[in-house]
Formats: C-alpha cells, structure tokens, sequence
C-alpha cells in the first residue's frame, strides 16, 4: 500500500477565518463525504488536483494557501 | 464511518461466517463420507445465498443503528474500492489456476469446487481487509 501522504493542509484552519464552516459544509460544497474531508485534513488522503482546486476555491484564496508540501521532497 | 465503510465491514462479516458455516457443515461429511460422495453443493449455494441476503439485512441493520451522513459514494471510496480489488484479485487468479490444473490432472470435481471457492472467498476477505486498512491508516 503507498504510505500515507507528505502534503499537509490548512484546511482546519481555514475553515474556522470562514464562520466556523464545518466538515460537513465543506463536503457538502465539493461534492465528498464528510470523512474524506477528515481524511484530507488528517492527513491520511491526498486529494486530486481537481478537488484541491474545488476546496481552494470554496475559501477564495490559492491553492498553495491550503496545502504545502515540505522543501526538499521532490523527486529527480 | 461513511457508508461505503460499513459496507465492507459488513461484507467482510458475511463473507467469512457463510464460509466459516460452509467448512464446519462440509468438513463434518468430509469425516465420516468419502470425499467423491460428500454432498456439498447445496451447502455451497445456500451459503452462498445467505451471506447476499445476510449481507443486505446487515446493512439495513447498520444504517437503522447508526445512520450515515450520506449513501453516495465518493471519489476516496471508489478509489479504495479499486485499491482492495485490484490487490486481492490475485487470490482469484490463484484459485482458477490450482482450478485449471487439479481439472487437467482429474482431480474429483469436489476439490476443483472448493478450490474456486476458496478463492472467491480469500478475495473477498483480503480485499475488505485491505480497504479498511486502506480507511483507517490512508491510501
């Protein structure tokens, strides 16, 4: 199985600047369950390219606002 | 625990207890009736049967007990889905395989039978198993 993902997110954070908006709302805006956005915020799912772009656009701001991915990590 | 989840605990459950029941009521023929006479299809089809219908009443049971938010699945569940199939399906390819070739060497239809269903089952149990791993700890 691959190993759980190195992005990390600002999802939670994010989530509390827009009203206190809960996984639930969020789910319900990008079209996913409310525990794929547990598992996002987990840490324990990489979203695709796709639904990054949806969760960036629900908070109004650029995508590298909600994930980040640690310096030095890329492959050749 | 979304619905696709307690979906696969569900279909594990069933799965294993029809076999379980399935060996316990065949392997006590087994014992005292020689294995070209052991009466083993009705057993099969019917627990067989069973663990679709147990399957459905179980979900049924498990949504009226704890309801989930929502009964659609989403991307992470096809995702997880595709995952634990594709990496169980070789259990299949192994059971049609020793199939193939107990059938070649003429082997009793008895074993060729039990050998395809132990391997429906084998695929069936890893791949459930996997998908929870895969929920639980990330894909």
């Amino acid at each position: 199985m691959s190993k759980p993902t190195r992005i990390t997110n600002s999802i939670r954070t994010l989530r509390f600047a827009h009203d206190e908006m809960t996984q639930a709302q969020l789910a319900q805006r990008i079209g996913v369950t409310r525990q794929t956005i547990i598992a996002i915020e987990q840490g324990r799912y990489s979203p695709s390219l796709e639904m990054a772009f949806q969760i960036a656009q629900v908070f109004k701001v650029p995508l590298d606002e909600v994930f980040q991915y640690p310096d030095g990590e890329a492959g050749p | 625990m979304s619905y696709e989840e307690k979906g696969t605990w569900v279909y594990l459950v069933t799965s294993a207890g029809a076999y379980a029941v399935y060996l316990a009521i065949v392997l006590g023929r087994v014992l005292s009736t020689p294995v070209a006479e052991v009466s083993y299809i009705s057993v099969l089809l019917w627990t067989t049967g069973a663990s679709i219908v147990a399957s459905i009443a179980g979900r049924v049971l498990v949504e009226t007990a704890r309801p989930s938010d929502s009964h659609r699945s989403d991307v992470r569940d096809k995702e997880i889905s595709r995952f634990g199939e594709h990496a169980s399906r070789w259990f299949v390819v192994a059971g049609a395989g020793a199939a193939l070739c107990m059938a070649m060497a003429r082997w009793d239809y008895f074993w060729i039978a039990n050998v395809l269903y132990l391997g429906f089952v084998l695929w069936a149990v890893a791949g459930s198993v996997l998908k929870l791993v895969a929920y639980r700890r990330g894909l």
